[in-house]
């Protein structure tokens, strides 16, 4: 009966790394079933790290490191992990991952692992890694899992350099820490506003992009 | 007074939802009606007050630089703080189950009510964010923490039920098509969000 079901399972081994399935994995999450604005998971990390586009880039690529590996890892003992346990020996890997993670932020980029506070500890806790665990590596090969947890990563690093780039330029004139506003602007009297860099604006700002995508992505408008 | 002052400001001042957006997953996804929102709420305060304090005992007495001099002298230097976060999340997790299966042996009927949120809140980020805030703000005791944590919870419990019962208000008016969902949910969040900031600044 094994050797049976094993026949397609090795037939696919053939497969292109970066077949057409393997890159819809890649774009999807950019749009259709993009993990903030469609999927729901995430969002706290999300909003309350997008004031710099630097912050918002460094967040969005640890957390696009800790789904691809948590996910190549879970994918790889997803047989021999007994099903009861699982939410446990998901939680340790995401936890050791995230751990090496916040070391090496700490040791290469300190001023913005400090600045991102809590908000790395609580990658363990992003619903993304735990949702695309439970969702797709549980039930796929460890590539597609992998791939699978890299777009996501990006889908979810892309709203958040939206988000970042607009509260960033609005709140502070800047973009990466450079001036873009010039000063002869603030002269004639041009102010930054300051409500775009307090907390409430973020939601309102996420609020925003998904009216958009949904207006022009109208399969995804809920009743 | 100051544990009154750190319960105030942690309710509304520095609220999980408004102020950090911990949670928010659970809180978006559990807001449909006051009922359910109600129940996660008290799930919420109750795993927040147990595991926080937990985790500030463990985090002074065990995980901190120089924490394990109570041990003999030769542990003094040790300093097993890189293991926090594997740490406070393994309590976080092994607390919910312990409660979980406490709760279905002993009273049934609150299981029911609560039963399916209580594994839920292992995973939701005001949990894990409780401990890793106490453990950045450098709480002076104990009762401190504890007092942070029930007010933590309070505030988030405060935001869930008032974010489920606009939406259950909400039904019946008429959003625009693409923003129904949780498009509006986000920007009524925004707007409470805005209403909560006129509390910055309170001290008693």
């Amino acid at each position: 009966m094994s050797a049976v079901a094993e026949a397609p399972v090795a037939a696919k081994e053939s497969e292109p790394l970066f077949s057409k399935k393997n890159r819809k994995l890649l774009s999807d999450p950019f749009n259709d079933s993009n993990p903030i604005t469609v999927q729901v998971l995430g969002i706290c990390s999300a909003l309350a790290i997008t004031v710099q586009v630097k912050q918002a880039v460094v967040m969005a690529l640890s957390v696009t490191v800790v789904t691809a590996f948590s996910n190549l890892i879970m994918s790889m003992i997803r047989n021999f992990v007994p099903n009861r346990i699982r939410i446990i020996v998901q939680l340790v890997v995401v936890a050791a991952l995230v751990i090496l993670v916040d070391q090496t932020l700490k040791a290469f980029v300190y001023d913005v692992s400090k600045q991102l506070s809590v908000f790395v500890g609580l990658i363990i806790t992003n619903c993304i890694v735990m949702g695309r665990i439970e969702a797709f590596a549980l039930a796929n090969r460890p590539w597609p899992s992998f791939i699978d947890g890299i777009g996501n990563g990006l889908g979810y690093g892309f709203i958040l350099f939206i988000v970042a780039v607009f509260r960033e330029f609005f709140g502070s004139g800047k973009f990466w820490g450079i001036q873009l506003i010039p000063q002869a602007v603030y002269d004639m009297g041009y102010v930054n506003n300051g409500l775009v860099i307090l907390p409430p604006m973020a939601l309102i700002v996420v609020g925003t992009i998904i009216w958009v995508q949904r207006s022009r992505n109208t399969k995804l408008i809920e009743n | 007074m100051e544990y009154l002052n750190t319960f105030i400001k942690s309710i509304f001042i520095e609220n999980m939802i408004f102020a950090y957006f911990l949670g928010m997953c659970s809180y978006l996804a559990v807001s449909k009606t006051v009922k359910t929102a109600m129940g996660l709420g008290v799930a919420v305060i109750f795993v927040l007050g147990a595991t926080v304090p937990l985790n500030y005992l463990i985090e002074n007495y065990l995980m901190k630089a120089g924490a394990l001099a109570w041990l003999g002298p030769q542990f003094a230097a040790v300093d097993l703080s890189f293991l926090s976060f594997i740490m406070f999340i393994a309590v976080v997790a092994s607390f919910t189950q312990l409660v979980e299966m406490a709760v279905e042996k002993f009273a049934p009927a609150l299981y029911s009510q609560l039963g399916i949120f209580l594994p839920l809140i292992a995973v939701n980020c005001s949990i894990l964010g409780g401990a890793l805030f106490m453990q950045e703000r450098q709480y002076s005791d104990v009762g401190m923490a504890t007092i942070f944590a029930l007010g933590s919870g309070v505030g988030w419990a405060l935001a869930i039920v008032a974010i489920a019962a606009i939406r259950e208000k909400l039904r019946y008016s008429n959003v625009p098509a693409p923003l129904r969902g949780l498009g509006i949910t986000f920007i009524i969040t925004g707007l409470m969000a805005i209403a909560f900031m006129s509390f910055m600044g309170i001290s008693l």
